[in-house]
């Protein structure tokens, strides 16, 4: 098999007995890269001699014989959204198109200390507003698994890469679902650690009650390894949680006896597709007879997750985008006479359509007249869906639905309608108003042979609860086995 | 809940400092009320008793202590920006 079929923990064993060396790994994923990037398009910037430094640093310590981390060597992929000192970070953006940060972001400054290796940035809905990484400034990412496909979003680069074997794994972010949605679609593992898990200092906020970086991989194993290497309380960013961090290995048991795994009701509406629902209904079946219990819950306020979402998040990007002013960063429009002019012409040229709306929708639900009437109303909402949760927790430990109500939609298919494109994310907004950590594992293909997702949620800081019982499900199973039937060009 | 107007648009492009063309105006009027239109929904719940969700996690203030330390040179800072001279961000004109 290819090295870069290979998951990290399969990887890592290679390299500590010498089997392989890191610099022969990563050279391996330039390959890759190269054969089949041009269908793909999932890197923004490939970071090539940077890659192979690192590398060479960790084959000295292998060679050395010295206790390596699991990461040492891994080659990974990082969404453009989070900050790389001295390389550039765009956000998919013409706005931060020559944008390169002074500092790395605290899970770069993680990953650097286990020495793993960064391959390059990928592509991304422009400061992550989209369900399809269409609405990248620069170019649109395909799904591996059909290529006239979209891989989802926002973090739809991240997912393709890890699905083509462009990168052994990669770190996305989810604020609404850019995570768990293009995990599911491309067929890999995604998760959104419970909101303050990860430091978010150096992620470019977009929604900053609900913005959380995760992991992207070919299976659970390796999505512990990496939660184990970026979890934890930062000082830099006030909003990180002060709770220690558990070894996430340590769940990774094949067994669910006494289990209790809630399946919502609302979550199983007219507008799942019936093939979603048949490979997410036999998932529930092997989760059964994996000794869990299986129970019907119910979470009424579903059906308003959307509306709230819709106000909440654009609410906190109009704010947070407010920073993009054309002084002191990224690009600044040139015909500006005076300083209004150039805020105005700046902002207009260098925001994309859908920014460029979620700041208009955000801008007049904050305004005056109608702040009650819409955010106040959606905070409000939002503390209805947040306890919906907090009920089915006290009788359940995880809930398990599908991550999306369907498989990757054709490119262009939800463009012209956004009300539709934000539906995409209709199951996977409510765990995020309510901060919850959530997966999407690989839990069949359709018959169009398009991957499907199941979405396991859990209470805040119960990350381990879900990754039992996905890991239950894939020892069960050989779903994240499957890969997409990529020819190189 | 009454439907945006074209005026109300305007009004919000200028508090976010965005120009759009007239075509434009008329497009985000169009899709704004079809967006605002569902999120309606949301009155179909009584919430006069629900106190709002600003953070999904209870959160406390967080303090760090009043420490002078070092920051990122003047140098490291103007770097990125689209236009500095002798040590500041330049702008275009302000005031007349």
């Amino acid at each position: 098999m290819p090295l870069y079929e290979l998951t990290t923990h399969e990887l890592h064993e290679k390299l500590k007995a010498r089997e392989i060396t890191a610099v022969e790994l990563t050279q391996a994923m330039y390959d890759r890269i190269g054969a089949v990037e041009g269908q793909i398009k999932g890197y923004l910037t490939l970071t090539e001699d940077i890659a192979l430094e690192g590398a060479a640093a960790a084959d000295t310590g292998f060679q050395r014989g010295d206790e390596m981390p699991p990461l040492a060597g891994i080659p990974i992929a990082i969404k453009d959204v989070i900050c790389t000192k001295g390389v550039l970070t765009t956000c998919g953006s013409e706005i931060l198109g020559n944008f390169v940060s002074p500092y790395d972001a605290t899970v770069m400054a993680k990953l650097h200390q286990q020495g793993t290796v960064m391959l390059g940035k990928t592509n991304m809905d422009e400061f992550a507003m989209g369900s399809s990484t269409e609405n990248s400034a620069y170019q649109t990412t395909r799904n591996p698994w059909n290529l006239e496909t979209i891989p989802g979003g926002s973090s739809g680069g991240s997912a393709a890469v890890v699905a083509a074997g462009e990168a052994i794994c990669s770190l996305g972010s989810d604020t609404g679902g850019s995570i768990r949605q293009p995990a599911a679609l491309c067929g890999v593992v995604g998760m959104k650690p419970t909101y303050g898990r990860i430091s978010r200092f150096g992620l470019v906020a977009f929604a900053s009650s609900l913005d959380q970086i995760g992991p992207f991989s070919k299976d659970v194993t390796d999505c512990a390894l990496l939660l184990n290497a970026i979890c934890g309380h930062d000082p830099m960013d006030s909003t990180s949680a002060d709770l220690p961090v558990p070894d996430f290995t340590r769940s990774l048991i094949n067994d669910l006896k006494g289990v209790k795994v809630g399946i919502p009701k609302e979550y199983f509406t007219a507008g799942i597709d019936p093939d979603v629902e048949e490979s997410v209904r036999s998932a529930i079946e092997v989760l059964q007879e994996s000794r869990a219990i299986i129970e019907e819950v119910s979470l009424p306020h579903t059906d308003y997750a959307m509306a709230t979402y819709y106000i909440i998040a654009p609410a906190e990007a109009s704010s947070n985008l407010a920073r993009y002013d054309g002084i002191r960063y990224g690009f600044r429009a040139k015909d500006a006479d005076e300083l209004s002019d150039m805020y105005k012409k700046t902002r207009s040229q260098g925001f994309g359509e859908e920014v460029k709306r979620r700041i208009m929708l955000g801008t007049y639900a904050l305004s005056s007249g109608y702040y009650d009437a819409y955010y106040l109303k959606a905070q409000k909402v939002r503390t209805l869906i947040k306890s919906d949760f907090d009920k089915a927790f006290e009788t359940v430990d995880v809930v398990v639905t599908p991550t999306s109500p369907t498989a990757a939609f054709k490119i262009g298919e939800r463009t012209a309608d956004p009300l539709q494109m934000y539906l995409s994310d209709v199951l996977t907004t409510p765990a995020s108003l309510a901060g919850l950590p959530g997966i999407s594992i690989p839990c069949g293909l359709t018959q169009a042979d398009l991957p499907i997702g199941l979405q396991i949620l859990a209470a805040p800081f119960e990350e381990e609860k879900i990754l039992q019982v996905a890991y239950t499900f894939e020892q069960n199973t050989d779903h994240h086995r499957k890969r997409p039937n990529l020819s190189p060009i | 809940m009454e439907t945006i107007t074209t005026d109300d648009v305007k009004h919000v492009a200028t508090l976010a400092r965005l120009d759009f063309n007239e075509e434009d105006i008329q497009q985000f009027t169009h899709q704004l009320a079809r967006i605002l239109d569902y999120i309606g929904k949301l009155n179909e719940l009584d919430t006069t008793d629900v106190p709002p969700t600003a953070h999904p996690l209870p959160l406390r203030n967080v303090v760090k202590a009043d420490v002078a330390k070092a920051s990122y040179s003047r140098d490291v800072v103007l770097e990125g920006a689209p236009s500095a001279e002798e040590g500041y961000f330049e702008v275009p004109k302000v005031i007349e």
